[in-house]
């Protein structure tokens, strides 16, 4: 059943107090495949990873990472899975050469020196892999990270919002090698904020207060929600943001910085009313393809309208 | 430039109100201000007895007569001697001494009562473990008096002439294995499980804490170690540690405070390894259950407190009332320190100090056990 599955889970329920953080989540990862895992903050993007990979026990749910169960043999997926954590979790009071022996040793690699070697070659850290750990800036400890958690040669990659923080240069770096791995039939489960990173994946699931709203490819998710969008160029857009929030037709506006995109479901309602509004008042307007960012907002507010203030 | 200039009395307030909030968040250092007065003054008030009574007493009476009744009889009404057994001769005594079972022998002489009436004046012996010099002094001084009161109450009519002049009979006191009484001869052995509980339960309580609060606890559970691997894995060290902690202490002991060394030092390196490793159980254990280090710190403080208080350490442990002997009965210290001083001033040998060795290893046990299950782990 779950051939060809990295990640097959069904039902996935996690409560923490009287918080229910993590709602019937089903997730299917494919091998080779990268899945996009975006959502707000507080979703339960961290809690459904933690739980995949044996962090955390589900309360409810069951499924499979790799073939094996997630509630029986977490040792086994623990050896095969690399877990790259939200919050740099390497020792910072170690050297970079310990930090990575002691990964190497705690998953009984046969040629430790080596592996630890071709990884300190492969980062360009040789000459620095006896500084300390916590000296490094928050872009190279990220890709020690990434190095450390693929030490073992893992067949599927649990990444908890492994870019945050880091600046584009190494963020573009680091997806080119997660395309690597992809390529050579390494799954990988990655969760993001950034659009253009959710871009590249291919599949992506969408979280929001620990329910999967919408899972697919990025046209799926984007053709799911019907959304029509038109793009203004101009001055003062922020004003007239505004005014269109409370006209027939707009159910969303969001500024990115000179262009402002209108999104609606009724294109007919839409078109009508951003012609009556700003045709001729020095506004140019297009209609443009729906982006993923213009559906990701759009759902995060229905989301929030749904559940009320609060609850 | 007066420190009041520009005083806000409403920002001054909103950090008093913020630490009041904090504090009432913080249960573990709340039931510090309880607990702490509280288990002090229970321990001081009513635990602690510099004036120790009811020491075990063991008799050896090669003679039997209303006198040596009455001698015995005394010993028992001024409260300083319970007597806990009758010995057959003066090897047995000895031995019950050097395993601490009694704390004073009472060897009366054949002939005793017979020489009293001769007006030989013949001699009484008394033996004190005089290991620690406060739990004997008291009750030392105590017999000296008794022979008055044998001679006031047996000696009369025609045989008062008895009691007058010099006393009727010698009690001769043997202080054994610190006959100087030097308080250091005590402590300083002692001291040295102390010294060893604070480091090695401190230690290993941050070894797990200081791992969840830097985050590397999610890292070390996300890989596939063991807790068993994990915990005996943080603990080895540590025993290196203590191993050249108690080197210091007994180099120290010796050249510093010249204190005899009477025993083995083999069996002193068994005594440190088996007490070591019950301190680290406990701290590993404190420290699986703490939620962060400071936590860790505050349960260290609550634990080695009872361990200085009630183990024999500063206050004699047989002056302590059963409830505060039972508690100190739990305690790894208070087996350590028999042994430390069996071994340095007693010159124990294994059969000796066996009953305080087995209480370590199952104390390591059962807590070592205590502390896998309450391991994390998982996260939740």
């Amino acid at each position: 059943m779950s051939d060809g599955y990295a990640i097959d889970v069904s039902g996935l329920n996690k409560h923490f107090g009287d918080k229910h953080v993590v709602k019937d989540v089903s997730l299917r990862v494919r091998r080779g495949e990268i899945l996009g895992f975006l959502g707000p903050n507080g979703s339960g993007k961290t809690t459904t990873i933690r739980m995949m990979c044996g962090l955390l026990k589900p309360d409810s749910g069951s499924g499979t990472c790799l073939g094996f169960d997630i509630r029986r043999d977490s040792g086994q997926i623990k050896r095969r899975v690399g877990y790259m954590t939200q919050k740099f979790s390497y020792w910072d009071d170690l050297t970079i050469r310990e930090n990575l022996d002691f990964v190497a040793r705690m998953y009984d690699m046969p040629d430790r020196s080596g592996a630890v070697g071709r990884t300190l070659t492969g980062l360009g850290l040789t000459d620095r892999a006896n500084q300390l750990t916590g000296t490094l800036s928050g872009g190279w400890k990220q890709r020690l990270a990434l190095a450390a958690c693929l030490l073992h040669d893992p067949e599927l990659l649990l990444l908890d919002e492994p870019t945050a923080g880091v600046d584009p240069g190494a963020r573009r770096d680091f997806w080119e090698e997660l395309q690597r791995l992809s390529a050579a039939g390494i799954s990988v489960l990655v969760s993001t904020h950034y659009m253009d990173e959710a871009e590249r994946c291919h599949k992506l699931a969408y979280l929001s207060e620990g329910r999967l709203l919408a899972q697919g490819t990025s046209q799926e998710v984007i053709a799911t929600q019907g959304l029509i969008t038109w793009a203004i160029h101009g001055g003062n857009l922020s004003n007239l943001s505004e005014t269109l929030q409370r006209l027939p037709g707009v159910e969303q506006t969001v500024l990115f910085g000179a262009m402002l995109h209108v999104s609606g479901r009724d294109g007919e309602l839409l078109e009508r009313t951003l012609r009556a509004t700003a045709s001729g008042t020095g506004f140019r307007m297009e209609k443009v393809d729906t982006g993923l960012e213009d559906v990701f907002i759009y759902k995060m507010k229905q989301s929030a309208k749904e559940s009320g203030p609060g609850a | 430039m007066s420190p009041l200039n520009g005083f806000s009395l409403s920002r001054w307030w909103s950090i008093v109100l913020k630490e009041f909030l904090q504090l009432r968040r913080d249960r573990l250092t709340f039931a510090m201000i309880v607990g702490i007065p509280l288990v002090q003054l229970t321990l001081f008030g009513y635990a602690i007895n510099t004036d120790p009574r009811h020491m075990p007493t063991a008799v050896i009476s090669a003679d039997h007569s209303e006198m040596t009744r009455t001698m015995i009889a005394s010993m028992k009404t001024s409260g300083y001697f319970d007597i806990v057994a009758e010995l057959p001769d003066e090897e047995a005594g000895r031995a019950a001494l050097a395993r601490g079972e009694v704390q004073f022998i009472l060897n009366i002489p054949a002939g005793f009562t017979r020489g009293v009436l001769r007006g030989e004046r013949p001699a009484l012996l008394v033996e004190a473990d005089a290991t620690d010099p406060m739990a004997t002094g008291m009750a030392l001084a105590s017999i000296d008096r008794l022979a008055a009161v044998v001679a006031a109450k047996d000696l009369t009519g025609p045989l008062a002439f008895l009691a007058a002049g010099q006393a009727p009979f010698d009690v001769r006191v043997h202080r054994l294995y610190n006959p100087e009484g030097i308080t250091q001869y005590n402590i300083i052995p002692g001291l040295m499980g102390v010294i060893l509980t604070m480091t090695m339960v401190l230690m290993t309580g941050l070894a797990i804490t200081k791992e969840l609060e830097r985050g590397t606890m999610e890292n070390l559970l996300a890989m596939p170690v063991r807790p068993f691997e994990v915990m005996t894995g943080k603990i080895v060290p540590y025993i290196a540690i203590g191993l050249i902690q108690a080197t210091i202490i007994v180099l120290a002991a010796r050249i510093a405070f010249r204190i005899p060394f009477a025993g083995s030092v083999v069996m002193l390196y068994v005594a440190v390894l088996l007490f070591v490793a019950a301190n680290l159980t406990v701290g590993i254990t404190l420290s699986s259950l703490a939620k962060n280090q400071l936590q860790a710190m505050q349960m260290t403080f609550f634990y080695f407190l009872p361990n200085i208080l009630l183990s024999g350490f500063m206050f004699p442990f047989q002056g302590m009332p059963s409830w505060a002997r039972f508690i100190g009965n739990l305690l790894p210290l208070t087996y350590f320190n028999r042994l430390t001083r069996g071994i340095f001033l007693k010159g124990n040998g294994w059969w000796d100090l066996w009953p305080n060795l087995w209480p370590l290893m199952v104390f390591t046990v059962v807590v070592m056990t205590v502390a896998v299950k309450f391991y994390r782990r998982t996260l939740d």
